[in-house]
């Protein structure tokens, strides 16, 4: 405990100093995952505070959104349809980009907080970030594909909406966590912080989250895509054991 | 208890696949089938990935198969020169199935034939066993001393014949290898090991004792499934050794089990419980094709499957 909280301060010593956006202090509970063999999923606390120059001004109460973002990949959609009687994909469609996990958590409902301007602007609901990078215009009915896309992601728990869920004290002091799935894939994660005023950004602050496998998760990913044959062989041998194992074992418990 | 899998990148509760590995284990014991037609299907469910369970499920079947057959290997209910004929049709017809999964593949709808051939090969296959082992077990009830019917058909008048000892048989070896390519090329299509088709093929096709049948199947599937390993290991990189051992664990274990059963068991009530669940299988998959599924739209990787 002691060590997390010397780290938090370090962080949050570390980030109030040559921060570009001037007026977010910001704070994480962890600007890395380490996934080990026991990984099951893991929360992620985001903290900070607003200076106070913009936070006195009297123009308007302020709102905080923090999003969260997986590196982003090319997805293909299906769409399944009746044909002679069974039901097989009929039609696809490739989003170009898109992150396999997403977590928006503002102060309020998503509509009052950022306005329809701001969301194109800054791509801040997962809807507007997969339509901004990801679709070429030529295709008919795309937007069918990419709600289906946000529906089945939302469902697993990969894309999230999380309104209210931003604790913004007296104007200045804000917290919010999020859970990451236990089905995460490695890479930089950003995750981004914009104050909001009437729905427009004021000040927006990114940093990286670090999520990569450690120990024996990075041994065997390492040496199944570097020395195929070898892991190949190894996975063979281990199941030749086993088999070997198990009959001799029950062998001697028939006597 | 939950465990991260490397290659599959999710992280899964350990037990139940220590679970699902003693369940087809004991399968694969009892029937000297792989246990990959059911498998498989149930890897999906938990939410592995499709290309990972496949090529997984190929490693653990080894692991079941090899730990079942040193079993039969000391009942002496293993024909090794038949399983070793059957063997080369087997790695031949692999083979070629790679070659056809990647040619279908390249059209899409690729999943839709794999579950199509589910449908086909597990109803006909199914049904056939069942309707003839109704009719064994019936005859066996009638007559208590049954007499071996020699079959003098197309399996005797062709050429290359070869005695196999352990299954009372002097015929061709051109039917055990056209067997083995089939099977072997269906087995890489589905990704499973075949056996739930090799068992009748053997039966039926070839006329071999079911006793024997069982640890001949196995004894071949260890090798087929072995080639596969490699062949995913090395050009997929889908092979998950973490979820391989677990499943193995369980398998190996379920799979000494599954032999003990079988041991006890006579051979109409074992081909008839096959037959049953051959059949279950196929009605579930069939019904998936059927009903409006709850979700009309599905993810892949871009470019891929």
């Amino acid at each position: 405990m002691q060590g997390f909280f010397a780290r938090l301060l370090f962080a949050l010593l570390a980030l109030s100093g040559p921060v570009s956006a001037q007026d977010i202090v910001l704070g994480m509970s962890k600007n890395e995952i380490g996934i080990t063999a026991f990984f099951n999923g893991s929360e992620i606390l985001i903290f900070g505070a607003l200076k106070h120059e913009t936070a006195a001004s009297s123009a308007g109460d302020l709102d905080v959104v923090v999003t969260i973002a997986s590196p982003r990949n090319p997805v293909t959609v299906r769409r399944k349809d009746k044909r002679l009687g069974i039901w097989v994909n009929v039609e696809a469609f490739d989003v170009d980009l898109a992150p396999s996990f997403y977590a928006v958590a503002t102060t309020g409902p998503f509509d009052r907080v950022v306005s329809e301007a701001s969301d194109l602007w800054h791509q801040i609901s997962v809807r507007q970030l997969i339509r901004a990078v990801a679709v070429p215009p030529s295709t008919n009915n795309k937007d069918q594909f990419t709600e289906a896309l946000v529906r089945v992601r939302e469902e697993q728990g990969l894309y999230q909406m999380l309104p209210g869920s931003v604790q913004l004290q007296e104007q200045t002091l804000f917290s919010t966590s999020v859970s990451l799935p236990s089905n995460l894939v490695e890479g930089a994660y950003s995750a981004r912080i914009f104050v909001m005023r009437d729905g427009e950004v004021v000040s927006q602050y990114q940093t990286a989250i670090d999520v990569h496998k450690v120990g024996i998760e990075r041994w065997l990913y390492n040496l199944a895509h570097e020395r195929p044959v070898v892991y190949g062989l190894l996975s063979l041998a281990i199941a030749i054991f086993s088999g070997w194992a198990a009959a001799a074992a029950f062998r001697l418990l028939r006597g | 208890m939950y465990i991260y899998l490397p290659i599959a990148e999710v992280s899964v509760n350990a037990f139940v696949l220590l679970g699902l590995g003693g369940l087809v284990g004991i399968l694969s014991g009892m029937f000297g089938v792989g246990g990959g037609f059911l498998m498989t299907p149930l890897l999906f469910f938990i939410g592995i990935p499709p290309a990972v369970a496949v090529a997984t499920e190929a490693n653990q079947i080894v692991a079941s198969s090899f730990s079942g057959v040193l079993a039969h290997v000391k009942r002496k209910t293993v024909d090794f020169k038949m399983g070793g004929v059957l063997l080369i049709g087997g790695l031949v017809g692999a083979a070629l199935g790679v070659v056809v999964f990647n040619y279908l593949k390249s059209l899409g709808q690729v999943d839709l034939l794999v579950k199509l051939c589910y449908v086909l090969f597990l109803g006909v296959v199914g049904s056939l066993m069942f309707a003839e082992s109704l009719r064994a077990l019936r005859k066996s009830k009638q007559v208590a001393v049954s007499k071996p019917r020699k079959k003098r058909g197309l399996v005797h008048s062709l050429p290359f014949k070869m005695r196999f000892r352990v299954s009372g048989l002097y015929i061709s070896i051109i039917p055990p290898i056209v067997v083995g390519v089939a099977v072997g090329v269906l087995a890489a299509i589905m990704g499973v090991g075949g056996g739930f088709v090799m068992v009748p093929a053997m039966i039926y096709l070839l006329g071999m004792p079911t006793k024997v049948v069982v640890g001949t199947s196995l004894f071949q599937i260890i090798f087929v499934t072995a080639f596969t390993t490699m062949l995913h290991a090395t050009t997929n990189y889908t092979v998950d050794m973490v979820l391989a051992v677990l499943l193995l664990i369980g398998g190996v274990i379920g799979a000494q089990f599954g032999t003990m059963i079988g041991a006890k068991l006579k051979a109409e009530q074992l081909r008839i419980l096959l037959a049953l669940m051959v059949l279950l299988v196929c009605g579930k998959l069939a019904l998936d094709l059927i009903v409006e599924p709850a979700e009309l739209f599905s993810l892949g990787v871009a470019g891929g499957h």
